[in-house]
């Protein structure tokens, strides 16, 4: 900066290793100030000022140097200014560089100095906070003139050499996670949850899991891998730093990628990646601030997987319940405006009744559930918040408030209140606004409910529409008990594996899917609770097993059922107790759900793996957050979703 | 005027004047104007020789004319008066003038000039006597009118270039140091005489073969094209007015006068005559790389003589504790139930100090402050610690802990410790001081005057009673200078900081009350360091004016100014006995200046730049300095000789300490580093050497990297100062910079 005196044209010349004025400057200069100057004077002046500048630089060098600065700075120079009695330069004191820029036209530079509005700076509300005290913190660098202490007070971080004993470490617990003992495999994960002392092999354990790719033959070895990577995420020792970034990229790659072991539809790889969903999910709520942009990057691909026609159903299957682990606001930011363009193709794969087409069919029943899963949530969450908001302000249609009430009141006992429910979505939605510009879904322009339910109406017909209406009023209809007998009947007769069975169950389901269309629509209403209210005919006609299930939550769980809901709720004829979580509710409804829920139920159990079937991967089976599944992990799943822990 | 006594009296009366503390010290001002320059100082140098007496009364008889011409009657009548004194108050006063005048060098340029001409012909009396018939000023001033042909001027450069390399090797490299002083008085005297293009061709024919170590000052000199710019430049001013010492053996020397002579060479022969002083010596002529370790400075090598004064470098008794240590002691150790074995301890430590040392000073040669009983409590500590000290060794190197500054966005310029580490104070760019306590005991103030009657004085505890602990924190700041502070030091018993800053003061506070007690004034330039004494009472302080001053807590006036640096003085440094002052300058010298009687009794050259570190080895034998060319260079204090030289470094050196003992010298910079150096070996190594010969040249081991302990990396975090614990973990201190 010492050089922009204000003499617009420098030129450096090769002889002299300074900054030299030519006499035009001067001349300007003196012009500029009302001064005509001869040729001679200008001359001797530009001498004069090159001088004088060299020495004003050489003098506030040593103020540089007795600052112990490496960097000469403009203060430096306004010192040796001020000591040799010179006018100091005001304007230039800015930390950041300025910019001396080249005008096209002519040979003229300049310091860009914009002008400020000093009354804006006044009146500034962002007042910038003072600079952070100045502190001094010791730590002891290195003992007795060796070795180099770790930093207190920081999380320790991986050091070069791994110590003999950690190295035995990362050998037995990777030994023990891929063998073959569940047991050891269970006493290895639960060590590598909680052992604080493992940061040094973080990047090594990262590595083995980055192995998934390799391994996508074998179910139970990507299992294994995502329940490591479950344990590091929640082993509270661990800062996983930018390694984030890796473990989200092996969990993508199980929930997206057409595994090899999905070619086998014995293999049940949709549990795989419905787990690997919520492990992305809990990963990212626990772990998306240590990389930025880290929620953007995962809505991208998961999109991009969506809207390519190509990728086969399991791929799209993964997506949708990625979003959906993501939470509703994911649902509606991407899978709601996809849908359009996605259903048709799913519904030309529907109506496929070609035998050759039974598995792909299948496929596509899976997704269309867990679109259905997906939206369901979506719509009930809306409903929510907007009922929410209405409260607010004290307006609403008389049957909103009724829901949104009867939610509230059920919500204490049943799942997680009304607000955490909302709350992480609203933060994500922030997130999203905060996040890269020309993002897709930046010009999203929010959808209001009555038009989004016409729209998924339109998709779903009254498969959603039942659900939503039971759904909603009741804000938590329980759809565990129904399920449970079922699956106590069923289970011991289709454990004896029959795959026609399960293959037909699609099918089965399809039909009755059309079926409320036929009926034409009277539940297009708009108003979701409304609707609620004048279903009752076909919800009577439904719930055929829910009665059994009201009955069974309302014995198993007696200190809920005493909740206002049931005053409510006979308008609805559809007096259940309020047991399980909103979310699931279309377990009751939906028949051909109920069925899937069978057939997925099927295939789980039947899954081919006979040395880890017994415990691990049946344990978690039981308690995953699977589309369709029966009550009790569903409410566990509500749960660890919105409390941000993983069931396991 | 202020304060005129005379020396000794001052130093008599140091212990008897009560202290006059000012709230401001604004009191203390002279020269401001000419007058004021030359009349303000009895305090400072003593008489020189006999021999010098001529030359000072010429220049004073000089001086007079000037003020006449000047019409400054009054001055005229207070120099007048005071030269009346005595010789020796003359004499004095000669050189007095041109240190204070050059506090006010701005004020007019040919006083300041003057007075640095002055200073230069005391200093520098006994050899080629200035032929000044006429005491007359212009005579003074025109030092270059006297020219040959200026086109003449590349033939004859090019002659004198012509024979040295032509001559036998060994003589070539002592001639080769002419180069540098001719190259730069020819270049000068074209400039003086306006013969710019000549001046610029000659530069462009001769620079690019002078030693890489003078590019700095090339720059400076290719810079300087008229005759108006000689005037401002100070630098130059120096190069013009002192004389280029060179040393040459009487062979190389005789070589040369014969070729000069032959050649009718007067032009050369001239300037060799006036502006050069060569110091002849018998014997082999010296290598190139003897000579190169020793050349260097802006000024030449240092004179022999100069070297010659005896330096009691040793160390002063230490005092006798008293009854109450041992009774302390004893019950101290009785609760752990063996105070025998520690009184056997203190008589064997006793009777070591009993020993009279014959390179220390006498005990009072300066006097010094009395031994106060929290003094003493002080020692017993110190004493108790040092039981405790880890012996270092190369096998057996200090733990480093390092204090790191952070968020000190407004740029830390100066640290210090206290001796017993317990408080850290920071020096910033901001102007404010900060003093942070390392130890979990927090800082107080002391309670205010209304809160302090009402407290029982008789009660034992009475010194924790007046400490007010509503305000005890961990830091405090102390605001006062209007400029970054560039010094910070701690007195030794804890109670005072000193503080030097850019706004040309030195403050002292107080750690009692955390206010400003006292601002000295007297520099009125920037402060670029100060220091306490070991024993407190007395401090020094250097600064851009090249001047050091010592001063005494209770005077507002320096008792002693220690003129002779050619350029800032940016550091300085008390020896372990208090009886010497080492500086450390931008001319590239180290010297050693006496407390009693203010001469410069050592001149030490051999940096090739800015000297910004200065250690005392803790026996008070040694000296090391660093400076911005990354080196660390070990000095003989009693011989005056450089000892060893620690390469290594690749920025400034900004932090030297020894340890408690002596064995390893640890050097902060500003390459992140710091290192640790074998100082017992560097220093063993030497003291094998004949060092008693007569030429006072050295062959220094070129083993710096055996001498290397180790290297130890801070995170972007230059090293601002080091210290010492008294058992001996290494503290360092630097501030974290982000970028």
């Amino acid at each position: 900066n010492h050089r922009s005196l204000g003499e617009p044209i420098l030129k450096r010349r090769e002889e002299r290793r300074f900054a030299e004025v030519p006499r035009e400057s001067i001349k300007l200069m003196a012009e500029s100030s009302g001064v005509e100057l001869s040729e001679e004077v200008a001359a001797l002046l530009a001498e004069d000022v090159c001088y004088r500048l060299r020495e004003a630089t050489q003098n506030s060098s040593q103020f540089m140097r007795h600052a112990k600065r490496r960097k000469l700075s403009v203060e430096d120079l306004n010192r040796a200014l001020r000591w040799s009695n010179t006018e100091t330069i005001c304007g230039y004191g800015a930390q950041d560089a300025l910019p001396f820029r080249p005008l096209k036209e002519g040979e003229l530079f300049f310091v860009e100095d914009r002008e400020i509005n000093l009354v804006e700076l006044a009146l500034a509300t962002n007042i910038p906070k003072g600079c952070a005290e100045t502190m001094v913190r010791v730590h002891v660098s290195y003992l007795d003139g060796k070795g180099n202490l770790e930093p207190q007070g920081t999380v320790p971080t991986a050091v070069q050499s791994l110590s003999e004993d950690l190295l035995k470490y990362y050998q037995q617990i990777t030994r023990a996670i891929l063998g073959e003992d569940p047991h050891l495999m269970k006493v290895a994960l639960l060590d590598l949850q909680s052992n604080s002392k493992i940061a040094a092999l973080l990047p090594y354990f990262v590595y083995v899991i980055s192995g998934v790719k390799s391994v996508s033959h074998d179910l139970d070895q990507l299992n294994r891998l995502l329940h490591m990577v479950k344990s590091l995420v929640q082993n509270p020792y661990l800062y996983l730093g930018s390694y984030v970034r890796s473990l989200v990229s092996s969990v993508m790659y199980c929930i997206l990628e057409p595994l090899a072991a999905s070619i086998n539809p014995l293999n049940d790889h949709w549990t795989l990646r419905d787990y690997a969903a919520l492990l992305l999910s809990h990963i990212f709520w626990t772990h998306g601030d240590l990389v930025s942009g880290l929620y953007h990057q995962i809505l991208l691909s998961l999109q991009k997987v969506l809207s390519d026609p190509v990728r086969p159903l399991c791929s799209h299957y993964g997506a949708v319940v990625g979003l959906h682990a993501l939470g509703w606001k994911a649902v509606e930011r991407v899978l709601y405006p996809h849908l359009p363009a996605y259903w048709a193709n799913l519904q030309a794969v529907l109506d496929d009744y070609s035998v050759s087409n039974a598995q792909v069919k299948a496929d596509g029943h899976k997704v269309y559930g867990a679109i259905l899963v997906a939206v369901e949530r979506l719509l009930k969450m809306k409903a929510l918040s907007l009922t929410l908001a209405a409260e607010g302000s004290g307006a609403g249609l008389p049957g909103t408030t009724t829901g949104a009430v009867s939610f509230r009141e059920n919500s204490p006992g049943l799942s997680p209140p009304p607000e955490p429910l909302s709350e992480p979505p609203l933060g994500i939605a922030s997130h999203l606004q905060a996040g890269g510009a020309g993002c897709p879904w930046e010009e999203w322009t929010p959808v209001s409910l009555p038009a989004m339910y016409c729209e998924l109406y339109s998709f779903f017909g009254d498969s959603l529409a039942v659900r939503f209406s039971t759904g909603l009023p009741l804000g938590g209809v329980p759809p565990p008990g129904p399920c449970q007998p079922l699956e106590g009947r069923k289970e011991p007769a289709s454990s004896a594996p029959n795959l026609e069975n399960t293959r037909k169950m699609p099918q089965l389901t399809a039909s009755m899917n059309i079926s409320p269309r036929q009926d034409g629509s009277p539940r297009m209403e708009p108003q979701p609770p409304s609707l609620a209210a004048t279903v009752p005919g076909r919800s009577l006609a439904r719930s055929s097993s829910s009665s059994v299930s009201r009955s069974r939550s309302s014995s198993s769980r007696p200190g809920r059922s005493t909740s206002q809901s049931r005053d409510i709720f006979p308008k609805a004829r559809f007096p259940l107790p309020q047991a399980g979580p909103p979310a699931f509710s279309f377990i009751i409804g939906g028949r051909q759900m109920g069925r899937r829920c069978q057939g997925r139920r099927f295939q789980t159990s039947f899954s081919p793996t006979p040395p880890l079937t017994t415990h691990p991967p049946r344990a978690y089976a039981h308690k995953l957050p699977v589309i369709g599944r029966v009550s009790k992990p569903v409410r566990r799943w509500t749960c660890s979703h919105y409390s941000l822990h993983l069931p396991l | 005027m202020a304060a005129v006594q005379d020396g000794p009296k001052e130093l008599d009366a140091e212990k008897e004047t009560k202290p006059e503390i000012l709230s401001d010290g604004t009191s203390n001002l002279l020269g401001n104007t000419a007058s004021g320059t030359l009349s303000s100082s009895p305090l400072t140098a003593a008489p020189a020789g006999g021999a010098t007496k001529m030359e000072d009364q010429q220049t004073l008889i000089a001086v007079l004319q000037f003020l006449k011409r000047n019409k400054l009657s009054e001055s005229v009548e207070i120099l007048r008066r005071e030269a009346g004194l005595g010789e020796h108050q003359e004499d004095s006063q000669a050189t007095d003038g041109s240190g204070g005048g050059k506090g006010d060098g701005d004020g007019g340029d040919a006083n300041s000039l003057l007075s640095r001409v002055s200073i230069t012909s005391a200093a520098a009396p006994q050899s080629m006597p200035v032929k000044k018939d006429q005491p007359d000023v212009s005579v003074v001033l025109s030092a270059y009118s006297q020219q040959g042909d200026p086109s003449l001027y590349q033939v004859y450069y090019s002659g004198l270039k012509n024979f040295i390399e032509s001559v036998l090797d060994c003589h070539r490299a002592e001639l080769s140091q002419l180069f540098y002083p001719l190259f730069v008085h020819m270049y000068l005297e074209l400039v003086y005489n306006n013969h710019e293009t000549k001046a610029k061709a000659f530069f462009d024919k001769f620079s690019g073969d002078q030693e890489c170590y003078y590019q700095d000052d090339l720059r400076i000199l290719c810079s300087l094209t008229k005759k108006e710019h000689l005037k401002g430049n100070e630098v130059l001013l120096d190069f013009r007015t002192s004389r280029f010492v060179l040393r040459i053996s009487r062979d190389s020397y005789q070589l040369l006068k014969r070729h000069l002579q032959e050649r009718h060479n007067n032009q050369i022969w001239n300037i060799i005559q006036e502006h050069l002083y060569i110091d002849i010596f018998d014997g082999m002529p010296r290598s190139k790389s003897q000579i190169d370790s020793m050349s260097g400075s802006l000024a030449g090598e240092a004179r022999r003589e100069v070297n010659k004064a005896k330096v009691f470098y040793g160390l002063l008794k230490e005092p006798e504790i008293e009854v109450p240590l041992d009774d302390e002691d004893d019950e101290a150790e009785n609760e752990e139930g063996k105070p025998k074995k520690k009184k056997t301890k203190k008589d064997s430590l006793g009777s070591k100090s009993k020993k009279q040392d014959p390179n220390a000073p006498q005990q009072n040669r300066i006097p010094l402050p009395e031994l106060k009983d929290s003094d003493k409590l002080d020692k017993i500590m110190y004493m108790k610690e040092s039981t405790k000290r880890i012996r270092l060794g190369p096998e057996n190197l200090p733990s480093i802990c390092f204090y790191t500054f952070l968020n000190a966005f407004q740029g830390l310029t100066a640290v210090d410790f206290t001796d017993d580490s317990s408080l850290l104070a920071g020096g910033f760019a901001d102007s404010t001081v900060r003093v942070w306590s390392v130890t979990p005991k927090k800082l107080r103030k002391v309670k205010s005057t209304a809160e302090l009657n009402v407290i029982d004085k008789e009660s034992d505890d009475v010194l924790e009673r007046i400490m007010d602990e509503k305000t005890a924190s961990e830091s405090k700041i102390l605001h006062g200078h209007s400029g970054p502070v560039y010094g910070v030091s701690f007195s030794p018993d804890r109670n005072y900081l000193l503080s030097s800053s850019e706004d040309g003061t030195v403050r002292l506070w107080s750690l009692q009350t955390f206010t400003c007690l006292v601002g000295y004034k007297g520099h009125n330039y920037p402060v670029w360091d100060t220091q306490f004494s070991p024993f407190g009472y007395y401090f020094v302080s250097g600064g851009h004016d090249r001047v050091a001053r010592l001063w005494a807590m209770d005077h507002y006036q320096p008792l002693r100014i220690f003129a002779g640096h050619l350029a800032d003085v940016t550091c300085t440094r008390f020896h372990p006995n208090s009886n010497y002052v080492a500086t450390g300058s931008t001319d590239r010298t180290v010297r050693l200046w006496d407390v009693l009687n203010g001469n410069c009794v050592r001149i030490l050259t051999g940096h090739k730049g800015p000297i910004h570190s200065l250690a005392f080895s803790p026996n008070g034998k040694f000296l090391a300095s660093g400076s911005t060319d990354g080196r660390v260079l070990l000095w003989d204090i009693g011989h005056g000789l450089m000892i060893g030289e620690l390469k290594g470094h690749t920025d400034t050196i900004y932090a030297l300490k020894f340890s408690r003992d002596g064995e390893i010298l640890a050097s902060g910079s500003m390459d992140n580093t710091v290192r640790l150096w074998d100082s017992m070996k560097a220093f063993d190594e030497v003291e094998t050497d004949d060092f008693t010969a007569t030429t006072g040249h050295i062959h220094l081991p070129d083993n710096s990297q055996e001498l290397l302990l180790g290297m130890y990396h801070s995170k972007s975090t230059p090293v601002t100062h080091l210290h010492f614990t008294r058992r001996n973990l290494l503290l360092a201190a630097g501030t974290y910079n982000s970028q």
